[in-house]
């Protein structure tokens, strides 16, 4: 480490002398030269570097760059050789950037180019411009897009001369927006100006919605801005109601992650009548079993949750079993006592993961398939992994449902919740299914902490996050019926995200609490009451 | 249900010989032990074995306010069967109460040197004090409020729940509920109550210097007595005829309603009483702690006190007192020789008591002593539903 | 039996209080006041074995004044009254001769009057609101103009940002921070509408909303920056959130005050790449001293774990409190406090921290870009360091405060207008 960073800096220093020498000469002006350039100047010094590069035209700018936008570009140290750096299929791959060979050498001998956001921002454009020629017609229309934001008239005039042999349509249609843009802000012709603005009337583009605001702001042309006054309208009704569709999808998220925490309780306490305090536990060891599956599987993060599934349940729902066998069975019918044991057990349980994994939050890494989002219009985005976390609770919601309507163990469950001497008496073995419930509500906490690993902290204090909520949602929803849990959960996913933008996050989370227990005043069993039960 | 609800009520609430029968014989002790610990304190040099020390005092101090919030948990729980997960907030509020007076007693020895704003109003540009800080600098009317704000959020919360008959896990569960959004609240930097960092830095209360050692000692004296005489009071109430109605509430709330007695009002009113025993409890606890913040309202806080309880054995006042002193006790000991394995160590002691002593220390105790002296074993389970 | 129990506590309370001050003197005790357990154990944890290990190495070193040292750990719990309670405990049960200790402002708070009241002596090393200059405190982390400032600065100049959220967990740290930030926008001529600010309660993970209307403020045509005081545990959530509705910080660059190595090791950083950080230290920047700080913590902690900015601060608070009391000659704590304003010490990032008479450090201010493997590149600092200022000149009733311990003046908090020094009675 030491001994490197001496080298280093010899060489560093060495290459200094020999620029300053050879700037003074001459203004190194070769793509060599100039990417040779790249590994000693200073990073404030490194964007006019990068622009002359760009001047150059060169055919690997385009590897370049990307590359140094990635943050993969490094060099050698001994000699200054250009390298990329990636990673296939868990193994790191070094190659020379000009001729793309394979070299063999480590990554201590290596330095990074570094990058900071100004060269990234100009990086981005840079590459956008290379690929307004690209062979592939979705990076000439990304490349198009990526413009929108950066138009100076040099570029304006590159896309104009393009536009006239361009063949495909929605590049074309891209192109359009560019030069209607151009024309709306720049243009001579009062009418044609007015038509360029008609034209991007319908697009939610922020860079089109700002020319709008600006072009209705001036007063020069009073007919131009009354054009665009009308297109503003038109665009912010639209955008108010994308906003409405965005606020519903986050309630529905917000839903969701609440069904995911609340459903296991739904079972253990709405079914069995067992107050587990310890369920915020269950969802964090399930979220810890994650981040083991991904040590144990570090290149195959993509595949490592459909593993983690079945082991989150498997270890959460084991350690239900152990539970309700060391500690429940021993409690029945005195709830609120289950109430204070498993309240001891949830202490165990923190300070246990807090022992074996350090009171740290882990690491839990995102699949590539779950990061990102959907753009659906440029106002409205659905994030990919709340999207999968939302498929993924109601897909978990609905096998719970067949599992207790449709399968013996179902049948079991809700006889021994509904008359379990009765029950008893027709041979069923109680104990045995009071630790599958137990094992079944744990372990499908378990699976919510698959998914809130995703979302969330890894931490030892996961669990306690969750579970004043999903005893709201169990109680709100009506004790023992599955379905109340749904409807509370997604009820209150979306009251307190319409509140939200209105009263702000805690004082829409108190105002939710309030209204729950203003509720259960009013209706004790809550949405979908128990009928049939014996009344108290 | 019912059948769970029977052998609920069977299971959980053995009964525990008279309620309290040892009270005066504690609080006698007590108030030696008080009066032993004042002067060591006050008059003993500090080299002579007897000395206490300001720390001793102070810790004691916070041991009888947890006792006495642990004692109105019992008031509640242990004979009248509602779990309150909430009280925390009730003795958190009378803290508040205490804390606001405290605040305006500093009066322009703040560090901004305003004689009418907190510091913490100042620094966030408060333009005047809100209505709802006027009048606190009367120690009179603070301690009222201290008392009656309390006590008619138990009435306002009691008299909407046990009308509508809501019982059992919901009850608990709204409970903490209604802690958790005043815990949320009280985070709130606009509530005016310095956000999450509450009130501190007292200077001092009554013209008293908090920081003398004799202060100290005249605190922690009157929690002594404050400990004492709500023992006694609670002790006769539970003796008197609305005692009774209320433990045949616990029994079966339904048969005692069909007699003709309107439970929820007796309910009702012993949960009023209950939170400001907790209030009076957080009152006393805040000048001798120096700190009242939002942190007292958690959830967690409500559950340890009922773990006190339980563990000193409910419906028997004298034993909600005892598992709060053993606790807070082991707590600190325990916190400082093995901060790691303490949490496995209290995780544990509530699973065992809970599996083991559903009765706790006290009626374990009881039952050993009533074994050696070869009385028969009490008749626990009598009742049936 | 319950009343022997009862003696046999307050008897074992005395008695511990006892035999503690009996054997004291042969070892200089070293107070560690941070949380193991409960919330705040996740960063506190960090510095309590930071203390232990600058423990040790002074102890190879032969000690101090001849003695060895000794580290007197008790947990807090996270628990803010906890602080006072434990507090007090090692001022007089243990006897400690200095404290190094707490995270959050209000531990600090719950333990300050008992630190003045027993005259004990605490080092403090987290970045802070200010307002505040304890006689028996010293404040080795930043100042927000040792922070908060610089950073905007930076922005506003270097990257041409004309819109600013800023956003914040609810309490007073952000709270007083933005406060400050606020009131100095508004001197450098930004509009009120430019201006978004937003609380959160602690522990907030569902950022959905907040993250949509920043979005939603950014696209509005002008170059747009978040300052986030956002605490701890949310910072996952909301970077997460931040990554998947693909914000970049090539478009909405986040500057984050609360944001170190530490925080960064609990996620995958890729998509943060670019955001920022201020912070007066950085485990990147290239220096021997940090390399030499870095392998000892490696050493002493593992190899995998990494330093921040609050060791940092213990570690300049723990050099400076060892060169006072060699200076001093004696562990006196009014004697240390004389001698240790003045002092100077190497920081590790090649600078020196000098003791202010306000009890606050100069500290260079550094901006770091987020890499992908957790890790800050520096991409701008201050030239030389800047001095740690108590009471902020952007908040009218603190612009006329200064502190200043030396005489005349030995205030905390003396009104330079009235002057006058509020509140204190020493």
């Amino acid at each position: 480490m030491f001994r490197h960073a001496l080298t280093h800096k010899i060489f560093k220093t060495l290459m200094t002398l020999s620029l300053v020498f050879s700037v003074s000469l001459v203004q190194a002006t070769s793509f060599e030269e100039l990417s040779q350039e790249l590994t000693i100047v200073k990073l404030s010094k490194a964007k006019a570097v990068v622009e002359q590069l760009e001047q150059t035209g060169h055919p690997l700018l385009l590897p370049l760059f990307e590359h140094m936008l990635a943050g993969d570009l490094y060099y050698r140290v001994s000699d200054g050789l250009l390298v990329s750096h990636s990673t296939v299929k868990g193994k790191l791959q070094i190659r020379a950037l000009s001729t793309g060979e394979l070299l063999d050498v480590t990554e201590a001998d290596l330095e990074k180019i570094k990058v900071n956001n100004s060269l990234r921002i100009f990086l981005r454009s840079a590459i956008a411009r290379i690929q307004l020629t690209s062979e592939d017609a979705t990076e000439r229309k990304a490349a198009v897009e990526a413009l929108y934001k950066k138009m100076d008239s040099d570029t304006v005039a590159t896309i104009a001369s393009l536009r006239e042999t361009e063949t495909n349509a929605s590049v074309r249609g891209a192109m359009d927006i560019v030069l209607a843009m151009d024309n709306a802000k720049n243009g001579s012709d009062v009418d044609a100006r007015i038509a360029s603005v008609t034209f991007l009337a319908d697009s939610l583009e922020p860079a089109i919605r700002n020319l709008m605001i600006e072009l209705a702001d001036q007063v020069e042309e009073p007919r131009l801005a009354i054009e665009a006054r009308v297109a503003l309208n038109g665009i912010e009704g639209k955008i108010r109601f994308f906003n409405k569709v965005d606020t519903i999808f986050f309630g529905l998220s917000l839903g969701s992650v609440l069904l995911l925490a609340s459903i296991g309780l739904a079972i253990t306490f709405g079914v069995m009548g067992v107050i587990n305090m310890a369920h915020g536990e269950m969802i964090m060891l399930g979220a810890y079993t994650t981040y083991v599956v991904q040590l144990l599987m570090p290149n195959y993060i993509d595949a490592s949750i459909w593993v983690a599934i079945p082991a989150a349940f498997l270890v959460s729902g084991l350690m239900g079993v152990i539970i309700e066998r060391g500690v429940i069975q021993f409690l029945h019918g005195r709830p609120l006592e289950t109430l204070l044991a498993t309240f001891g057990i949830s202490l165990i349980l923190q300070q246990l993961v807090r022992s074996v994994f350090s009171p740290l939050n882990r690491q839990v890494d995102t699949p590539s398939w779950m990061s990102g989002s959907i753009e659906l219009n440029p106002v409205l985005f659905v994030t990919l992994n709340r999207f999968y976390i939302f498929i993924f609770a109601l897909v978990v919601f609905a096998l719970l449902v067949l599992i207790l309507n449709k399968t013996s163990l179902g049948l079991h469950v809700r006889a021994v919740s509904q008359n379990r001497n009765m029950a008893k008496a027709m041979g069923i073995k109680t104990a045995r299914v009071d630790a599958m419930t137990f094992g079944l509500g744990s372990g499908i906490a378990g699976i919510a902490g698959v998914a809130l690993s995703q979302l969330t902290n890894v931490g030892p204090n996961l669990g306690q996050g969750y579970i004043i909520d999903s005893f709201m949602v169990v109680v709100f929803g009506g004790v023992g019926n599955l379905f109340g849990t749904l409807v509370a959960a997604f009820t209150l996913g979306i009251a307190n995200k319409v509140l939200e933008p209105i009263t702000g996050a805690v004082l829409a989370s108190i105002l939710v609490l309030i209204f729950i227990i203003l509720f259960i005043q009013k209706r004790p069993k809550g949405l979908f009451p128990q009928k049939g039960r014996a009344a108290e | 249900m019912s059948a769970i609800s029977s052998r609920f009520n069977t299971q959980l609430f053995k009964r525990s010989g008279e309620p309290g029968a040892v009270v005066a014989p504690f609080v006698g002790l007590l108030l030696v032990v008080t009066l032993f610990a004042g002067v060591g304190n006050l008059l003993i040099p500090e080299t002579s074995m007897f000395y206490v020390s300001t720390y001793t005092i102070t810790l004691l101090g916070k041991y009888l306010c947890y006792a006495m919030l642990a004692l109105a948990v019992d008031i509640v729980w242990g004979y009248c069967g509602i779990l309150s997960l909430g009280h925390a907030a009730f003795f958190a509020l009378g803290g508040y109460g205490m804390g606001i007076y405290l605040m305006r007693q500093i009066g322009d020895r703040g560090v901004y040197g305003n004689p009418i704003l907190p510091d913490f109003m100042v620094f966030l540009n408060w333009e005047k004090l809100p209505w709802y800080w006027l009048g606190f600098d009367n120690f009179g009317f603070a301690m009222l409020m201290a008392v009656c704000v309390p006590g008619l959020l138990a009435f306002v919360f009691g008299w909407l729940a046990f009308r509508s008959r809501v019982t059992g896990v919901y009850l608990s569960i709204m409970t903490q509920a209604l802690t958790y959004a005043l815990m949320l609240a009280f985070f709130r930097n606009e509530m005016g109550f310095g956000g999450n960092n509450g009130l501190t830095d007292f200077k001092d209360i009554l013209g008293f210097n908090l920081q003398s050692d004799l202060t100290r000692v005249t605190l922690f004296s009157i929690t002594a007595l404050m400990l004492s005489l709500t023992l006694i009071l609670s002790q006769a109430i539970m003796k008197s005829r609305f005692g009774k109605v209320i433990i045949a509430v616990r029994d079966t709330e339904s048969r005692s309603r069909f007699l003709g007695y309107r439970t929820e009002r007796y309910k009702v009113w012993l949960f009023v009483y209950s939170a400001v025993i907790a209030a009076i409890a957080g009152a006393l606890y805040v000048p001798q702690i120096g700190i009242i913040n939002p942190g007292e309202f958690t959830p967690i806080n409500s559950i340890e006190v009922v773990i006190w309880v339980a563990i000193g054995g409910r419906g028997t006042l004298i034993g909600a007192v005892l598992g709060a002193l053993l606790v807070n006790y082991a707590k600190t000991r325990l916190t400082a020789i093995f901060p790691d394995a303490w949490l496995f160590a209290l995780g544990a002691l509530f699973v065992i008591v809970t599996l083991f002593l559903p009765k706790g220390l006290f009626g374990f105790f009881g039952s050993v002593k009533n074994k050696m002296m070869g009385q028969p074993k009490p008749n626990l389970t009598e009742e049936t539903a | 039996m319950k009343i022997t129990t009862l003696m046999k506590g307050a008897a074992l309370a005395v008695s511990a209080s006892i035999a503690v001050t009996t054997w004291a003197a042969d070892t200089i005790k070293v107070g560690v006041l941070h949380s193991l357990s409960g919330t705040m154990a996740i960063s506190e944890t960090t510095l309590k074995d930071t203390v232990l290990m600058m423990v040790e190495e002074q102890n190879k070193k032969g000690g101090l004044l001849g003695k060895q040292l000794e580290a007197v750990v008790v947990d807090p719990a996270s628990n803010w009254p906890l602080f006072a309670e434990k507090g007090r405990e090692l001022l007089t049960q243990e006897n400690v001769d200095v404290i190094f200790g707490s995270w959050t402002s209000v531990s600090r708070k719950s333990v300050l009057p008992v630190l003045e009241e027993l005259n004990g002596l605490m080092f403090y090393p987290v970045q802070y609101e200010g307002e505040e200059s304890s006689k028996n405190i010293f404040y080795t982390g930043a100042a927000p103009n040792q922070q908060a400032i610089p950073a905007v600065d930076y922005l506003m100049n270097d990257i041409e940002v004309e819109r600013w959220v800023l956003a914040g967990t609810d309490y007073v740290y952000p709270r007083t921070t933005n406060k400050i930030l606020e009131a100095y926008l508004k001197s450098k001529g930004v509009a009120e509408e430019d201006i978004m600010i937003n609380y959160t309660p602690f522990g907030h993970s569902d950022w959905q909303s907040i993250i949509a209307d920043i979005k939603k403020f950014g696209s509005e045509g002008k170059k747009t920056a978040v300052v986030s005081t956002i605490n701890g545990d949310a910072n996952v959530p909301f970077y997460k959130e931040l990554g998947n509705q693909g914000i970049s910080a090539e478009d909405i660059p986040v500057v984050a005050f609360s944001v170190g190595e530490e925080e960064l090791s609990g996620f995958d950083t890729t998509p943060l790449v670019g955001h920022l950080a201020a912070w007066n230290y950085f485990q990147s920047v290239e220096s021997s001293a940090n390399a030499e700080f870095i392998a000892k913590w490696k050493a002493f902690a593992g190899e995998e774990r990494v330093t921040n900015d609050p060791m940092e601060a213990t570690y300049i608070g723990f050099e400076l409190w060892v060169d006072a009391v060699e200076k001093a000659g004696t562990t006196d704590v009014d004697a240390v406090s004389d001698a240790i304003i003045g002092l100077s010490v190497p920081n590790l990032t090649g600078g020196t921290a000098t003791m202010g008479k306000n009890h606050h450090l100069t500290k260079p201010v550094l901006i770091g870009e987020i890499q992908d493997d957790g890790q800050f590149e520096v991409v701008w600092e201050t030239e030389g360091e800047v001095a740690g200022d108590a009471w902020s000149d952007f908040l009218p009733d603190s612009a006329p405060l200064i502190a200043d311990w030396t005489a005349p003046i030995k205030c905390g908090n003396y009104n330079t207008i009235t002057k006058t020094c509020s509140g204190q009675n020493y």
